[in-house]
């Protein structure tokens, strides 16, 4: 049972992004940029990054559904996104992400165990500085948004076709145009 | 040294900001809104709670430019000091020492948050929306100060800078960047 009055059927971040949609819209349009928006990275491997810092901070909701929507831009391969969840050098990625994911795997930790080797290391196999920014606040964001999911106690359903279904739709149609649909019906939910 | 090519003389997390302009907005104004908006907090109790996670996460920038906006806020920096070292002794309300243990929870893990910390903060009268402002905007300063140190910033040490910045941010909020202009580096040395 989530801690406050939260929208009913609406799990994970939805019900919190219903309840205070003034917030929600920064939040959306953040993750929007940084894993739909023009980038060198694809959006596969940028719903890995975010799938690993969610499962890193064991986060069910937003590991699932991030998981679910990466699986969705690389073809349906789940076992993949399994593998970067359970040990990801072991998994068939580019050795540029997995440097990539070993710099997120410090910053969820603290930002500052990332090192000049960390950052060497994503250079050599060809990480720009703008990967590597975009990395680095991956990953910070996903410290926020699964201490926000968490934090509100927010309800977060095992049904893996529920996350499978929505992120097929989300990987589709992006997160700011997906969102419309629960914060259009709830928009003064906090002011009630 | 920062990790990535950032402009120079911009301390924290304006270098962030002004070298990813697309993802600065959303960013800047999901922190207006929390800090700077009106509120059922005031935004110098907002601020106390964002200086609070800060400094427990051990974040220098984020930490002293908070804080400074809160002294603004609040007219001395005796209940900032005391809000780093031991809030249960603060001159604040027992309202604003029940959120702080929420937000000290939400800093490690949200899932550490349970139901009698909630009943406690309303107890106190704290409403649902404050409720959720509290685990938003700590989990919001996860994400901040994991940004400000994963990017290796320059985090000047002269109190004089962050107390110029903290009226800006006090009056102004963070819609509009605090820090126009590069500054020397001879203003602060970096902190690491």
């Amino acid at each position: 049972m989530p801690h406050i009055a939260l929208p009913p059927d609406l799990p994970g971040i939805r019900g919190a992004m219903a309840f205070r949609p003034e917030t929600a819209r920064p939040l959306n349009a953040l993750v929007e940029i940084l894993l739909t928006g023009p980038s060198t990275l694809s959006r596969g491997e940028r719903e890995l990054i975010a799938t690993y810092v969610s499962s890193r901070n064991c986060t069910h909701y937003c590991h699932s559904i991030h998981g679910a929507i990466a699986a969705a831009h690389l073809g349906g391969d789940e076992a993949l996104v399994k593998q970067v969840k359970t040990d990801f050098t072991q998994a068939a990625i580019s050795p540029k992400l997995k440097a990539l994911l070993s710099i997120a795997a410090k910053v969820q930790q603290d930002g500052k165990l990332v090192t000049a080797a960390d950052v060497q290391a994503a250079r050599s196999h060809g990480a720009t500085d703008l990967e590597i920014h975009d990395t680095v606040l991956i990953a910070a964001a996903f410290c926020m948004y699964n201490r926000y999911v968490d934090g509100l106690g927010t309800d977060q359903p095992d049904d893996e076709a529920l996350y499978r279904e929505r992120g097929r739709r989300v990987a589709r149609d992006g997160y700011v145009t997906v969102s419309e649909e629960y914060l259009g019906s709830h928009a003064h939910a906090a002011h009630a | 040294m920062p990790h990535i090519d950032l402009p120079e003389g911009l301390p924290g997390i304006s270098a962030g900001f002004t070298y990813r302009p697309e993802t600065a907005k959303p960013m800047r104004q999901l922190a207006h809104i929390l800090l700077h908006e009106p509120g059922s907090l005031t935004p110098g109790e907002r601020e106390l709670i964002a200086t609070f996670v800060s400094s427990r996460n051990n974040c220098h920038f984020c930490q002293a430019s908070h804080g400074a906006a809160a002294t603004s806020h609040l007219g001395d920096d005796a209940v900032v000091k005391q809000i780093k070292t031991d809030f249960t002794q603060a001159p604040i309300s027992d309202k604003l020492k029940a959120l702080l243990v929420i937000a000290g929870k939400v800093q490690q893990d949200g899932k550490l948050v349970t139901a009698a910390d909630v009943e406690a903060a309303r107890n106190q009268g704290a409403t649902d929306l404050e409720i959720h402002d509290t685990v938003l905007i700590a989990a919001a300063f996860c994400m901040y100060n994991r940004y400000v140190d994963g990017l290796g910033t320059w985090q000047p040490t002269d109190p004089e800078m962050y107390a110029q910045m903290g009226r800006h941010l006090a009056s102004e909020g963070y819609n509009a960047p605090s820090i126009k202009q590069p500054m020397e580096h001879t203003a602060g040395q970096p902190v690491a």
